[in-house]
């Protein structure tokens, strides 16, 4: 199963980004193999609303079934929980530490939201 | 002829002026649009008509006919409705009504649901028409209930607008289109800070502006000073004084507990009429 991590940048090295709907991409990649796609995210930065529900439909749209992520806001976690996807939150360090904790089975997805929405 | 009344913040009184200048008019409705909080009413304390109930047209997808096609989704600016999986998904509470997606469905699947927004109460006090509206607690669209308010007032009446404080979109809806705007501040740096920023959206809007400054006698010259570089006209000053707060603490306008002022703010309004005429011959 494919997973989407937020990235603040392009290599597993980089360092998690923690908001999900304004994070600057993703990265998706099937934990037991080596490679991985870098999914741009930059037209949701300057999004006035709805950067989460942008993000999800993004991300659903590489057909994840997990994504790791810092905060996810209520809305973008509608759309992830009705595309089918599990989303874990409150996960930090590099993508790939990221990446090894939850091939660990050490991350449990959130029953909910963490944050709440933003306006502006 | 609209009169707005309006401040780049809030607590520079700009309600005693509103309340005070619909006082001094002859049979002229006073709108309330600060929604978020209005206070005009705690002045004129009217008697009020039923809560009438404010609804926007927000889509509610009929999936029986919605083929998944993505349009709605395409043209929303506003990120408010997003084909996910096998359905559509829909969040009113981003929704600006522009019915956009209806436009764009191709198989008519879109139907109107409505969503409340907030209230609009109608009153008479003192020969004044009054109107006000409040949003719903936790409603972020204030600009299409100030639109409501707005549709209230009869074309041919004179009305004073209550705007709500601030430069952003709710400030705007509630002064575009309006003959006059009266900018109300303070003689301090925060005030002059607050008013450029207000005389930036009345110039965009091209409305002509006055300067009313309140609390004249507590800061320095600099709001006069920037006001008279900018052309702005000063309507008038209000000194800070104990009688004015105790009867503003009352809850009595100004107009009302003490008669000279009542003389200055018929000036006032006088004076706006002059500088409307003058401006459009
Ligand atoms: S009415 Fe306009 S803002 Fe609302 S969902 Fe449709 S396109 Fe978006
Ligand atoms: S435009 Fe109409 S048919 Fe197409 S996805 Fe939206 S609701 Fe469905």
């Amino acid at each position: 199963m494919k997973i989407a991590v937020s990235s603040k940048g392009k290599t597993l090295d980089a360092e998690l980004d923690a908001r999900f709907g304004r994070a600057a991409c993703f990265i998706v990649l099937d934990p037991n193999h080596q490679a991985y796609d870098v999914v741009e995210n930059t037209q949701n930065l300057n999004a006035a609303q709805g950067a989460g529900i942008q993000a999800a439909k993004t991300v659903a749209g590489k057909g994840v079934g997990a994504v790791l992520t810092g905060s996810c806001g209520p809305k973008a976690y509608a759309v992830l929980e009705r595309a089918g996807i599990s989303v874990i939150t409150g996960v930090s360090g590099s993508v790939r530490q990221a990446l090894e904790q939850y091939k660990n089975g050490e991350l449990r997805p959130a029953g909910g939201p963490n944050v709440n929405g933003h306006w502006m | 002829m609209i009169i707005s009344v309006a401040s780049g913040k809030g607590g520079t009184g700009k309600t005693t002026v509103a309340t005070s200048l619909a006082l001094s008019i002859n049979s002229a409705r006073l709108a309330d649009c600060d929604v978020e909080a209005p206070n005009s009413h705690l002045f004129l304390r009217p008697v009020f008509e039923p809560d009438e109930t404010i609804t926007m047209v927000v889509p509610q997808v009929n999936e029986e006919k919605c083929t998944l096609c993505g349009e709605c989704a395409a043209i929303c600016r506003f990120n408010a409705i997003v084909t996910i999986a096998d359905t559509v998904m829909t969040f009113p509470e981003l929704c600006h009504g522009c019915g956009g997606c209806q436009a764009a469905c191709p198989a008519g699947a879109i139907e109107e649901g409505r969503r409340t927004i907030g209230t609009i109460q109608h009153g008479r006090c003192n020969g004044l028409d009054f109107v006000h509206g409040r949003i719903r607690i936790g409603e972020a669209m204030a600009p299409p209930l100030i639109r409501q308010i707005r549709s209230r007032i009869n074309p041919d009446e004179t009305a004073v607008i209550d705007a709500p404080p601030g430069t952003s979109c709710p400030v705007i809806a509630a002064i575009k289109d309006t003959d006059f705007v009266v900018l109300v501040t303070e003689p301090t740096p925060f005030g002059l800070n607050d008013l450029k920023l207000a005389v930036e959206t009345v110039k965009i809007l091209e409305i002509p502006s006055g300067l009313i400054i309140n609390r004249s006698d507590i800061g320095d010259n600099k709001v006069a000073e920037y006001a008279a570089a900018e052309k702005i006209p000063l309507l008038m000053e209000i000194p800070y004084n104990r009688q004015i707060a105790e009867a503003y603490s009352r809850g009595e306008p100004v107009v009302e507990a003490f008669p000279e002022w009542r003389e200055r703010f018929e000036k006032l309004y006088a004076d706006i009429c002059n500088l409307v005429a003058g401006g459009k011959s």
